[in-house]
């Protein structure tokens, strides 16, 4: 069953066309792999499906409910779609465990509720959920560091137990391993794998390669603003038209 | 701590795991719990012991001692929205304001009963703050600052132009012999040929009884703003300060969060300007003017923003040096000096001259300097930082240190 469909959506910074006519399924309880070189419009595409963009036309509907027409990121959250961000979107300035505590707080609250009297500690559901996600991702021993003083991959796991403490549906991903070392691509790469034995769906968008195809069930290539190729791993492997978008254009 | 949690490195061992992150939770909540009740216990035990403990100070007269309490109830919620959110707003003297006249025309108009008043300028306040929070929460930052500033000295200027029936002008509200004073007069309190005084239940509102009716609110006021830092609410608050972004991308609406929180702060700002009208029954505008404003913001960065009890020390020092420093004299300079020869004391006496009496602005403009650049985090800090000294804090591993970090200053 697919869960996330985006049909014929075209989007257009002023003269620029950023995305044309992109049609993507995703199917339930996969890794899905967005690759394609530089300014193929890739984050452009993610932001439309996030509510940060407004496609100029098209439709993107995530498990039944359309996810254009003015509904806003945290709306999106709360239907069960959860994003890692390029550069870790953290909570710097507070601990491990209450960075992982305000999304937990968000899927046992909603997304407003004034609960200004009793103390946060007292509660166990909250802080339970928490604590067993950042000890899944490897980081429960530092849960009362700050989280400012953390090294980049960790950072990165740390947004992945943020996400995943929300248990959605859909995970976003967007370049998960950028700027780690390969030490750190390999652990995400296991870590990642971990996570895709459970009922949930990504959307990796990656530049490596090699996280790529150790992890993606379903690749999708985009080119200039479109998908230009859609498939299983093996058969985008050998594509001559993976190969032209990725090196043709630059050497031509 | 860290050797319960030595055993839980691998993910898949779920069950111990839960059992034993329980108990070294539940420790750690007992000692925040019983950190706080500490906390309480002093806060009330010093604000109710003020007057003796500011005696050597020369700072033990009631009138002064109100302005403390007052003061202190107004930096308590500023912090709760600029310490909290990191929201700056520049406009919360318009809530004081309120908050004042709403307290005076509960006095003309009901009863000279300080309680009705005071729930009548918090809820004045109250709906104040909602109406310019919801408006100026529209955007963020300096834009944010900016609506809240010109909400305030629009609210200035009105209270001075047109809407003089309800403010009296420039004359200030006060009271009169002629006020209705409607739930008074139904319970037969006698009118007197002079004007009434402010009473809680018969007891005048004046002088040290005054100041301890606002200094039990003061307690309560920091209590709830204690619950408020430790609730969910309070996290959430902090969540918007430190990435807004993540925030939204986390399904929170961070809208209704700031508008509660300034709303809860605008409130404790009409606590404190009806506490003010309760200790002196009158009220005028220039307690609404922006450098009104500027002053509570100066008090919770001077103190420390975003820690409990920093806004209240510094809204301390800031009243202790417009009302003690500002009566400092040549001849009291020449005094303090005395011991030192004579050329000495009288170049001394000449060097000071300018940082006190009218110059007192002075020192505090160098205070407040000295102490945003060296000590950001307020004069907490520098507590923080001394207690660190003396404790050893220096020799416990990094990890140890910021978890104690994590609690914000008390």
């Amino acid at each position: 069953m697919a869960i996330l469909e985006v049909s014929g959506v075209n989007k257009t910074f002023g003269g620029l066309k950023a995305l044309t006519d992109v049609n993507l399924t995703v199917e339930e309880n996969t890794i899905h792999a967005i690759i394609g070189p530089n300014g193929a419009g890739k984050s452009t595409m993610l932001n439309c499906m996030m509510g940060k963009l407004q496609p100029d036309n098209g439709v993107v509907n995530f498990d039944g409910t359309s996810l254009l027409g003015g509904i806003t990121p945290y709306q999106i959250n709360q239907l069960g779609v959860c994003r890692v961000f390029q550069t870790p979107e953290v909570f710097s300035d507070m601990s491990l465990l209450e960075n992982v505590m305000i999304p937990s707080l968000a899927r046992h609250d909603g997304a407003f509720e004034f609960n200004g009297w009793g103390p946060v500690a007292k509660r166990d559901e909250v802080s339970q959920d928490a604590i067993q996600m950042l000890a899944e991702v490897g980081l429960a021993e530092q849960r009362n560091v700050i989280t400012g003083s953390l090294s980049r991959g960790d950072k990165r796991r740390l947004e992945m137990a943020m996400c995943l403490v929300q248990k959605p549906k859909l995970l976003l991903l967007d370049e998960p391993t950028a700027g780690m070392s390969r030490a750190d691509t390999n652990n995400t790469i296991e870590l990642l794998k971990k996570i895709g034995e459970r009922d949930i769906t990504m959307i990796i968008i990656e530049h490596d390669m090699h996280v790529v195809f150790s992890l993606a069930d379903h690749i999708s290539v985009l080119a200039q603003g479109t998908v230009i190729v859609d498939g299983k791993p093996e058969s985008i492997k050998g594509d001559p038209r993976v190969i032209e978008a990725y090196l043709g254009g630059e050497l031509g | 701590m860290s050797q319960k949690l030595e055993k839980i490195k691998s993910p898949l061992d779920m069950e111990p795991l839960t059992i034993e992150v329980h108990d070294v939770e539940a420790s750690h909540r007992a000692k925040t719990a019983r950190n706080d009740l500490i906390l309480m216990v002093v806060f009330s035990a010093v604000v109710l012991g003020g007057p003796w403990i500011l005696a050597p100070f020369g700072a033990d007269y009631p009138d002064l001692l109100q302005r403390f309490c007052i003061f202190g109830i107004f930096a308590i919620g500023f912090n709760i929205m600029f310490g909290l959110t990191g929201y700056l707003s520049f406009g919360h003297a318009a809530f004081l304001g309120v908050g004042s006249y709403a307290a005076v025309w509960s006095f003309k108009l009901l009863t000279m009963n300080a309680v009705p008043a005071v729930i009548f300028g918090v809820l004045c306040a109250g709906l104040f703050s909602a109406a310019i929070g919801y408006i100026s929460l529209r955007r963020a930052g300096i834009y944010f600052s900016i609506l809240t500033l010109a909400f305030a000295q629009m609210s200035y200027n009105l209270a001075y132009s047109v809407l003089t029936p309800i403010t009296n002008g420039e004359t200030g509200l006060q009271l009169e012999l002629s006020d209705s004073r409607m739930l008074d007069a139904a319970m037969g309190i006698e009118r007197t040929s002079s004007l009434p005084v402010t009473n809680l239940f018969g007891m005048k509102m004046s002088g040290y009884e005054g100041f301890y009716f606002c200094a039990i609110i003061l307690i309560i006021a920091f209590y709830i703003s204690l619950r408020i830092f430790r609730s969910p609410f309070g996290m959430m608050l902090r969540g918007i300060k430190t990435n807004q972004n993540r925030m939204a991308y986390t399904g929170i609406n961070t809208r209704p969060y700031l508008l509660t929180a300034f709303v809860i702060s605008g409130m404790y700002a009409g606590l404190a300007g009806s506490l003010m009208a309760v200790t002196d029954p009158l009220a005028g505008a220039e307690r609404m003017q922006w450098t009104a404003s500027g002053e509570v913001v100066l008090m919770t960065i001077l103190g420390g923003a975003g820690t409990l009890i920093g806004p209240v020390i510094g809204a301390g020092v800031i009243k202790y040096f417009e009302n003690i420093f500002s009566a400092f004299n040549e001849d009291t300079l020449h005094a303090a000096y005395s011991f030192l020869p004579e050329g000495l004391a009288d170049f001394m006496t000449t060097i000071s001259h300018p940082f006190v009496g009218e110059g007192w602005h002075l020192t505090l403009g160098v205070l407040f300097m000295m102490i945003v650049i060296f000590l950001p985090g307020g004069l907490m800090e520098g507590a923080q930082r001394i207690a660190n000294l003396f404790s050893g804090a220096g020799k416990k591993s990094k990890a140890e240190s910021s978890a104690t970090d994590t609690q914000p200053a008390e």
